[in-house]
């Protein structure tokens, strides 16, 4: 995406994959924009061509033309600071004067891309290369953002979640999750099983909640989104009923877990447990899962933007070992019973 | 979209689970709570009235000592019991149907019996009804003595009654 200035003599362009070998993604910049942006991982060179175009019959005479490869954090809520944790310079040209279309061919050898690319509510991690024609008295600037993505491996470890929650007398359930790190196309798979039903529950429902915080110390800034809500069981049940959760990630739009990033931000993510009773009181259990990125086995290289899809692909027979291999299922049953706190400001439930 | 077809992916299929026991499935549940508002009588005559309404109830839950009762009670003793759990309990506490002082200018002045027509007799006892089962099936409502004074006992005295919370028996 280049800024083009109304009446500007200047136009440039990037090329960055002439053989059409790399991954492209859709990206959401804000509320009603979308781009397409190349994929790129640490440690891979950003290389490609500028192609800097004149208006006809036009020259332009400049101070230095400067290509960079920025990677910046901003945080919106704090006057919209600019933090840049990486930036390379490149002078493609000396001071001189554009009179022709020209391009200018550039190599960034082995990019350390430490974060994946994120944007927020409230911050906005990204990479990008940023053209600068500079001049006497106000530069051309052009830039193109790349998507930066991280991928991780298995975990060695990666024990079920099992806690039994409730309030004391009234309502005592045991929840599991089958796993407490998931990755972007996972399925958790879980279950709640009802030990004490003194209340009357009307229906159950899980979400998946992400809290994204900024800022430190006394300046903490957070931001919380529900990215899905799905009714896990509608009625009553009784003690010793089982209700079963299966629930595909791939269909959510997710990011890997991103924990105190340059100190500045953090994106978590929780899964909410909430039952509401007859006389819409919710009682609720928050409970934090870590998220990562898998690579993707699809090799094929086409210009196709990824796409998430909902249903869960049969994995093949290599595959099938590889997550066999994932870390034992030790259970966590923690003896001490938990208080379920209620979310609705009708109830005063202490944590 | 096609239906999952679990035994063939193992690492989707539903974890395995305690079976449930023909007691527990099919005995009465163990949140078996019913609050009835009924029978509104007018005592007294000329100003010297009030209403009050029987309260039935019938319960399993174990923080009721009594399972099955019936007490009667009038407007001013659920703005008592209100008063009280505004105050103790930690709830916000719904509210009840309304003081209707309108209807309760002089009777000359009106020209129907005011709170003693059967129409608002009628929808007070509604709004008493929803208000009472709203509080009774609340969990932290459930340890306010006032409220067991309320529906379990046959007279609230307020001379003796002391505020307090109730455990589980």
């Amino acid at each position: 995406m280049d800024i083009l200035g109304l009446g500007s003599k200047v136009d440039a362009d990037f090329i960055l994959d002439p053989k059409g070998q790399r991954k492209q993604v859709d990206v959401k910049i804000d509320e009603t924009k979308r781009s397409s942006q190349y994929v790129y991982y640490n440690g891979e060179d950003v290389a490609g061509t500028v192609q800097i175009k004149l208006k006809k019959n036009s020259k332009v005479e400049h101070q230095g033309i400067r290509l960079e490869f920025v990677g910046q954090i901003e945080m919106l809520s704090d006057r919209s600071t600019i933090h840049e944790f990486t930036n390379l310079t490149k002078l493609l040209a000396f001071p001189g004067e554009l009179t022709e279309n020209v391009s200018m061919d550039f190599d960034f050898l082995n990019v350390e891309k430490p974060y994946e690319s994120y944007m927020g509510i409230n911050i906005k991690l990204r990479y990008f290369l940023r053209l600068t024609i500079i001049k006497r008295f106000s530069n051309n600037v052009f830039e193109r953002d790349i998507c930066v993505q991280q991928l991780s491996q298995y975990p060695e470890i990666n024990n079920s979640i099992k806690m039994e929650v409730g309030i004391e007398d009234c309502l005592h359930i045991e929840f599991e999750y089958n796993k407490s790190k998931y990755h972007l196309k996972d399925v958790i798979v879980g279950k709640i099983y009802f030990l004490l039903v003194r209340i009357k529950i009307k229906h159950m429902e899980i979400a998946i909640i992400k809290k994204e915080s900024s800022g430190t110390g006394p300046n903490i800034y957070a931001e919380n989104e529900t990215i899905a809500k799905y009714e896990i069981m509608d009625g009553a049940p009784v003690r010793g009923e089982s209700i079963p959760i299966r629930l595909f990630l791939a269909g959510y739009d997710l990011t890997p877990t991103m924990k105190d990033i340059q100190r500045k931000f953090s994106v978590r993510y929780f899964l909410n447990l909430v039952l509401i009773d007859e006389e819409e009181r919710r009682y609720f259990k928050q409970q934090e899962i870590t998220l990562w990125r898998k690579q993707d086995k699809d090799k094929d290289k086409t210009k196709q933007s990824t796409k998430q899809y909902a249903h869960f692909e049969r994995p093949n027979a290599a595959n099938q070992s590889e997550e066999n291999g994932s870390g034992t299922n030790a259970t966590d049953n923690s003896p001490a019973t938990e208080v379920v706190s209620s979310e609705n400001k009708s109830d005063a439930f202490s944590d | 979209m096609a239906t999952i077809d679990a035994d063939n992916r193992r690492e989707i299929a539903r974890l395995p689970t305690r079976p449930i026991s023909l007691e527990d499935r099919y005995d009465p549940p163990a949140n078996f709570l019913e609050i009835e508002i009924l029978n509104p009588e007018t005592h007294g005559f000329g100003n010297k009235r009030y209403t009050d309404y029987e309260i039935r109830m019938k319960t399993n839950l174990p923080v009721f000592r009594i399972k099955e009762c019936s007490v009667r009670r009038r407007y001013s003793d659920f703005e008592w019991l209100r008063r009280e759990l505004e105050r103790d309990s930690k709830i916000v506490v719904p509210s009840l149907p309304s003081k209707a002082w309108k209807r309760q200018v002089p009777a000359f002045l009106r020209r129907d019996d005011g709170i003693f027509e059967d129409e608002f007799i009628e929808e007070r006892r509604k709004g008493l009804e929803q208000f009472i089962n709203k509080v009774a099936g609340h969990p932290l409502a459930q340890n306010e003595r006032s409220l067991h004074v309320f529906l379990q006992d046959t007279t609230i005295d307020y001379d003796k009654y002391v505020p307090g919370k109730v455990r589980n028996s």
